[in-house]
């Protein structure tokens, strides 16, 4: 029963949340929407027992993507009444590909009752005792631990890259020095001032 | 995880801990210490080779198969070390003149050869993706090396852009592939394909791995961002993109259509027969109008993946040591040109690019007019050089395995391309000398040169050497 309600109460406020970041004015309104939406299609993955991806959801999309969204959205200057103005032209096409993806929501479906995909030979069977993150985890850090390791690499390979594209030296700019600001002392930077009243103070 | 399996990527990891390591020298000596980075990094190259004596030369199967050491993937490490090494080499000379070389440069090609090391190693989809995309992400930073520079900013992206599509398709083809066989492993993806026929999700995902993987050694028909890619990077790295990485790619091709998709061979051989006869084509034919040498030798590179894919064309033993041969050879002769290429500096030590100054070369500089007249006799294929060999392993293989259309095809093609590389010989040797250039500077890039010329026309005395390593290296792949 419970369940039943938990799913009804996620979709509902789900869709209803998707539907207002579509039509919301405003578009900082519509990324929040957005954060909304993710967070109960975690709950929606919890109900199903894909603890992990809801958990994937949340860090990822709410964390990251929806973040980045807002920074985009507010740090680049663009002008959504421009962006609209488009829309009739434009609709043929946006209708086209909204045709494109219901006929493939229905193609889902029709498949979906055919029944789940049998992978005859999975690297590991789906144990049934323990969690799925525990069970990705082992995995991702046993017998993948090679290529975990390679794509930290592919990480740290395009980290370099960024730095190296575009750092440059800039003169003028004003580094911390831990050092010197640690030996900083009170006498050096402090003077004492017997200001007479009625005159302005010399710097 | 066990020590054996850890052992057996030895070569990875010294690369991957030295690379770190000359990163901190690098943040901490700053771009000074550049020409240290870059001896040190060749110093990790050798090191590195020097491993693939003990058991990654030989080990067998890492990690559950995601990894195989086997003379196969030391063969090509072998090719790919060398031309990252020389690469490394020549790059402070070219930088020198007003441009700024940084001390990453050395430490990217390290990661790149990782990078490289994975895919001809490979024994899983996964290791192909992880090590292919290190090897890209590196690449597209060294082609936009040089930021200032508009053109190699253009080139940078433009490989960014292509090379993210070509990603795409090739997982997409992986994704495929998994969902029908129910296996990342090659191993795995045989057994699937070979056991109940090839079904057509199968069929899919081979079409859409090997359109992916023929981007990464530019055939034709995914070869577009070559010569613009070639034209903008900076000298060395165009070198190093000409030979390393497609020595790479080539070999991860020849693995994964053996060892993967091995009992689909009718299917394959198809496509890789026209991949081949269009690369051949088109590499020879859209040549002929190039004005620019380092675009001349993006479509040089086609044409020579294009004959490289005739022995792979062949599916046999003989056809895989054929590709093999021909890379070690490939590998020589382009490095061989890229030296020559840099030497044409004007008289302000400024990089030359263009075709027409190379008139009248012979009389101004004669070791380098010889250089440049051998190795593009062996690119043309004349007979005395290796790359005459080179064509006759490949066209051997291929009439060996009843596709002898194929062969009379390329061996007319290769009358078209000798063409191109003739009017560089001619321009050299019979025009009006143009403006002289800047005296040789550097006894390393003379030296290199040297030798690359020496192997190409004395190559044959390392023949048996050279055929039992690539036999060795085919008989590894099963």
């Amino acid at each position: 029963m419970i369940q039943v309600f938990a799913f009804y109460l996620f979709a509902c406020i789900m869709i209803g949340a998707a539907a207002l970041t579509i039509f919301a004015r405003n578009p900082v309104h519509s990324v929040l929407w957005l954060i909304v939406a993710f967070f109960n299609a975690g709950g929606l993955m919890i109900l199903l027992g894909a603890e992990f991806i809801a958990m994937l959801l949340v860090i990822v999309y709410v964390g990251a993507v929806a973040v980045l969204f807002l920074f985009v959205v507010m740090m680049l200057n663009i002008d959504f009444a421009e962006l609209r103005a488009g829309f009739v032209s434009y609709l043929p096409f946006g209708m086209l590909i909204a045709i494109v993806l219901a006929a493939e929501i229905l193609l889902g479906l029709g498949i979906w009752s055919v029944g789940p995909i049998e992978l005859a030979q999975r690297a590991a069977p789906v144990p049934a005792d323990i969690h799925n993150i525990q069970a990705i985890g082992a995995l991702l850090y046993t017998r993948y631990i090679f290529l975990f390791e390679m794509a930290g690499l592919v990480l740290l390979v395009a980290m370099i890259g960024a730095i190296v594209l575009t750092h440059r030296g800039r003169s003028g700019v004003r580094g911390q020095n831990i050092d010197r600001q640690n030996r900083r002392r009170p006498q050096d930077a402090i003077v004492n001032i017997a200001q007479p009243v009625g005159k302005g103070v010399e710097l | 995880m066990d020590m054996a399996s850890l052992l057996m990527t030895a070569p990875e990891l010294v690369l991957s801990v030295s690379g770190l390591a000359l990163l901190m020298v690098a943040a901490y000596a700053g771009d000074g210490s550049a020409r240290l980075v870059g001896w040190l990094s060749i110093a990790a190259l050798a090191v590195a080779g020097w491993t693939l004596c003990g058991t990654p030369g030989h080990g067998g199967e890492a990690f559950d198969g995601l990894y195989r050491a086997d003379a196969f993937g030391a063969f090509a490490k072998v090719l790919i070390y060398l031309a990252a090494a020389v690469s490394i080499l020549v790059a402070p000379r070219f930088f020198a003149t007003g441009r700024e070389i940084r001390a990453e440069y050395a430490i990217l090609i390290l990661f790149a050869c990782v990078g490289m090391g994975l895919m001809v190693s490979a024994g899983d989809m996964l290791t192909l993706y992880v090590g292919l995309e290190l090897n890209s992400l590196a690449s597209y930073v060294l082609a936009s090396f040089m930021r200032q520079d508009s053109r190699s900013a253009e080139a940078g992206l433009k490989y960014f852009v292509l090379g993210a599509l070509a990603s795409g398709i090739l997982l997409y083809g992986i994704s495929l592939l998994y969902g029908f066989t129910g296996s990342t492993s090659y191993a795995g993806i045989a057994t699937a394909m070979s056991e109940d026929g090839l079904s057509n999700g199968e069929l899919f995902g081979l079409v859409f791995v090997l359109a992916g993987l023929a981007f990464k050694i530019s055939a034709v028909p995914f070869h577009m961002w070559t010569p613009d890619v070639y034209e903008g990077s900076p000298t060395p790295v165009t070198a190093f993109f000409a030979s390393a990485p497609k020595v790479a790619a080539m070999g991860l091709t020849v693995r994964v259509a053996m060892e993967a998709m091995g009992s689909a061979l009718d299917s394959w051989q198809q496509i890789v027969i026209f991949v081949a006869l269009a690369s051949i084509l088109f590499g020879a034919v859209a040549a002929i109008g190039q004005t620019n040498i380092k675009r001349l030798m993006a479509y040089s590179s086609i044409n020579n993946v294009g004959f490289a894919l005739v022995g792979l064309a062949a599916g046999t033993a003989e056809g895989v040591a054929a590709v093999m041969s021909y890379l070690a050879i490939y590998v020589v002769m382009t490095i061989g040109s890229f030296l020559c290429i840099m030497q044409m500096r004007d008289a302000d030590g400024r990089p030359v690019e263009e075709i027409a100054s190379l008139a009248g070369l012979s009389q101004s500089r004669k070791g380098l007019a010889a250089a440049f007249a051998i190795f593009m006799f062996s690119l043309a294929g004349i007979p005395p050089m290796m790359g005459f060999w080179a064509k006759f392993l490949v066209f051997d293989a291929a009439v060996g395995a009843g596709l002898t259309g194929l062969a009379a095809f390329g061996i007319a093609m290769s009358v078209i391309g000798a063409f191109y590389y003739l009017k560089i010989i001619k321009t050299i040797y019979f025009d009006e000398p143009a403006a002289v250039y800047a005296p040789a500077g550097s006894r390393i890039e003379n030296a290199l040169m040297a030798v690359a010329a020496a192997v190409i026309v004395l190559g044959y005395l390392l023949n048996p050497f050279l055929d039992k390593v690539s036999t060795a290296a085919a008989a590894a792949l099963h």
